[in-house]
């Protein structure tokens, strides 16, 4: 075990980057049992382990890896699932060298302990035992799996989005003994992780395991119900709901408001991505949705989702996909892994590079872009260097296809009908950041609704401390 | 008791224009003049948007009036009385603006007419005094005659081919009414964006305000995807959210016409694919 201590972590195995460049199976395949015991041998098992401070959940970090070293992965399982819902999708998703591992003692002299991998682990191996989070007859349940759960407290609360933070905080209160309905507008549960994370980062089958366990818990999950045009939020506090959570996300794509945005083959990535994963666009005609992928693909944007959009037109067929950013490599906003995964695939990036035009056909087709070069200058307030543009530097980007991978903002829909909600000047709601109190009595909320596009697994956070908080308010606001 | 998106009556228009009455009864309590629906017919379905062309709060319906263009408008007309649509959602968009404006010229082409259905019966109820112009290629594919009829001043029919009331355009029909003097405060004009063009250009010398209501490509609805962004005013809107009625003299048409054949050349294949897979059943 010291060895392995030193030498570094156990390699997670991968699919080779030629194969998995013509599918949408999952890249990273998983620790095997002697894998995850060897790497959970790794930690030290520290009496005041700074990993669990990192964490935005709380979760017991060093006892579920010393269970996994011990061989009980149901009891691993079942200590993530105490304090997070939906373990499997953070094993994935979560920015864990930013987190937990970042905090790592090991990490100091070598590499930290791989907790997501072995968050990843745990959460699979209960689902490939079938004590998972699939809801069975009355009594089939392993009790190993089920959290305990409070007494029926006989109060209701809505929670609107059915998003990493709608989902959370639905988890939590209904382990606390309340009646929840979530309300989705898309007609799946699960929101960016439906949406936007792609088949080959997050497969669907996992989003659909975790929203059940979130159902086995008596959550009642209603698709298509968009609050701010089927009801609004006083409707649910009229009829019958004791609290109100928000958790609608970022869902509103920003474009650059340059010539030629609105001519064919030109995309947000948020419709990009949802053609992909939601509508299974990456599948037709066996399913109906199409997407347009041309031969020459250019992404606009450095983040995570810029990465997802080059990686799924690389397996869509595109012969090059570029991805214009108008930093360098050091600045770039996505996950290291993602970075390597995608360049590793063959996305070519394209730094210090900016957009100014897209040139379309007569038919009104992209057919390139005019970029202009940029240099980095003095720091700005977020403490990057800011890009500054390079005189005379335009030149055309062959593209057919451009996907616009910026950000995005808050959706305007719910907050436009709940006047007495309390906003940002860019629309974001105010609320408490301990407790997701928003202006509005009753009415909680947490998320990119709050933050602004951030982390699956800091909105989920957002969403248990407002769960706790809603709790709160209701044993002190009895009717 | 129905289920959820039930089809309660399925009825057949014209050829290949079928109108379904579905049980939605939270979206027919919410739902006003000019809203929409999102519709995925099944598990493998496009997510489309449908104009409502009538609601019933009270039974706790509303009507879709479909018709037959590519795939997925061809599958969904398939289903019958008994079956669910799997997914509806809305309402969507924003409502139509009723008030009394004086005389109002409400102009349906086509399907169009099931969309401006709703409108001209608010129009009347808030005493407009209004004109309804319905136009189709032919009589056998007119439809919602008579339902117009009823919340209309005067009707005018016309059809391409003159099988019904005046040969010709709706277009020069509303140009033949401002030519005879008729003083008209605002048209509402829905249906394909061509007529939709045509109808703004005869509106435009003289200044009359015209409503009209785009039908764009769309994934969600509510504003997520940015799919059905049109430049009105030279400002990017989006039809989901903004719309979908919009100032019809602002609309940059030849964008909405290029962007409405964004998928041309795939539905065409899915289509071809799908009567094959019909083919294989049979």
């Amino acid at each position: 075990m010291s060895d392995s201590r030193k030498t570094g972590r156990v390699d997670m195995p991968r699919q080779p980057a030629s194969v998995r460049v013509r599918n949408f199976d999952e890249v990273a395949l998983g620790y095997s049992e002697e894998d995850a015991r060897r790497e959970a041998g790794r930690c030290i098992q520290c009496k005041n382990p700074l990993c669990v401070q990192g964490c935005p959940v709380d979760i017991d970090i060093p006892r579920f890896i010393l269970q996994i070293r011990e061989g009980d992965e149901a009891g691993a399982a079942a200590t993530l699932k105490l304090k997070n819902s939906l373990p499997a999708v953070c094993g994935r998703v979560c920015p864990q060298e930013e987190q937990c591992e970042k905090l790592c003692i090991l990490g100091k002299k070598g590499q930290p302990v791989a907790i997501g991998r072995l968050e990843r682990y745990a959460a699979d191996r209960e689902t490939a035992a079938g004590q998972g989070s699939r809801p069975g007859p009355a009594g089939s349940r392993p009790a190993v799996t089920r959290p305990s759960m409070a007494s029926p407290t006989g109060r209701s609360v809505a929670v609107i989005g059915a998003g990493p933070s709608g989902l959370a905080a639905a988890g939590e209160l209904a382990k606390l003994g309340h009646r929840v309905t979530v309300f989705e507008a898309l007609h799946k549960p699960g929101g960016v992780l439906v949406y936007g994370i792609p088949e080959f980062r997050l497969p669907k089958a996992i989003v659909e395991q975790e929203c059940d366990f979130i159902r086995s818990l008596g959550v009642e999950i209603r698709c298509n119900y968009v609050i701010g045009r089927s009801g609004t939020v006083d409707e649910l506090l009229r009829t019958g709901f004791d609290a109100v959570f928000v958790g609608t996300g970022a869902g509103l794509p920003y474009f650059m408001n340059i010539p030629g945005e609105n001519l064919n083959g030109v995309y947000s990535s948020n419709e990009f991505l949802t053609r992909v994963n939601l509508m299974k666009a990456y599948r037709f005609p066996e399913y109906d949705t199409p997407v347009h992928v041309g031969r020459n693909v250019a992404v606009i944007g450095g983040g995570n989702v810029a990465m997802d959009a080059a990686r799924c037109s690389l397996r869509l067929g595109a012969e090059t996909v570029h991805l214009v950013y108008r930093r360098g490599r050091e600045q770039l906003p996505a996950r290291e892994e993602e970075i390597e995964n995608a360049f590793e695939e063959g996305v070519r990036p394209v730094f210090l590079t900016v957009p100014v035009e897209i040139l379309g056909d007569e038919n009104g087709w992209v057919k390139g872009l005019e970029c202009i070069r940029m240099e980095l200058g003095e720091p700005d307030a977020s403490g990057r260097q800011k890009p500054v543009p390079v005189a005379g530097s335009n030149h055309i980007l062959e593209a057919d296809t451009v996907i616009m991978a910026i950000g995005q903002g808050p959706n305007p829909l719910l907050t436009l009908t709940t006047p007495d909600l309390k906003l940002n000047k860019w629309g974001y709601i105010v609320a408490d950041e301990a407790t997701g109190q928003t202006s509005k009595k009753g009415v909680f909320a947490g998320g990119d609704i709050v933050t602004g596009a951030a982390t699956v697994i800091l909105a989920m956070g957002a969403g248990k401390k407002a769960a706790m908080a809603i709790h709160k308010y209701l044993q002190q606001d009895r009717p | 008791m129905p289920q959820l998106n039930e089809i309660i009556r399925k009825t057949s228009l014209a050829p290949g224009i079928v109108r379904f009455d579905l049980h939605c009864p939270d979206i027919a309590s919410h739902a006003k003049p000019g809203q929409f629906v999102v519709v995925r017919r099944d598990e493998v379905a496009e997510r489309i948007p449908l104009t409502i062309a009538d609601f019933d709060a009270a039974a706790g319906t509303i009507v879709l009036i479909i018709q037959e263009a590519g795939l997925s408008t061809k599958k969904l007309c398939g289903l019958e009385r008994g079956e669910r649509v799997t997914d509806v959602l809305g309402p969507l968009g924003q409502p139509s603006e009723i008030e009394n404006y004086g005389t109002v010229v409400c102009v349906g082409g086509g399907v169009g007419a099931a969309p401006m259905y709703p409108i001209t019966k608010a129009l009347k109820a808030a005493g407009n005094r209004v004109h309804s112009i319905l136009g189709a290629r032919s009589k056998d594919l007119l439809i919602l005659e008579e339902e117009t009829r009823r919340v209309s001043d005067e009707l005018h029919v016309c059809t391409d081919d003159g099988s019904s009331g005046t040969r010709g355009f709706v277009s020069g029909k509303l140009a033949e009414l401002i030519a005879s003097g008729v003083k008209i405060d605002r048209v509402w004009a829905i249906g394909p964006g061509v007529m939709m063009r045509a109808v703004c250009d005869v509106t435009r010398p003289g200044g009359i305000p015209t409503v009209v209501s785009l039908n764009t490509l769309m994934v969600d609805g509510t504003g997520m995807c940015g799919g059905c962004r049109i430049t009105v005013g030279g400002k990017v809107k989006f039809v989901c959210v903004d719309g979908p009625e919009f100032d019809g003299h602002q609309v940059e048409f030849g964008e909405l016409l290029k962007r409405s054949r964004m998928y041309a050349d795939r539905e065409s294949r899915a289509d071809r694919d799908h009567a094959c897979r019909l083919g294989l059943k049979t």
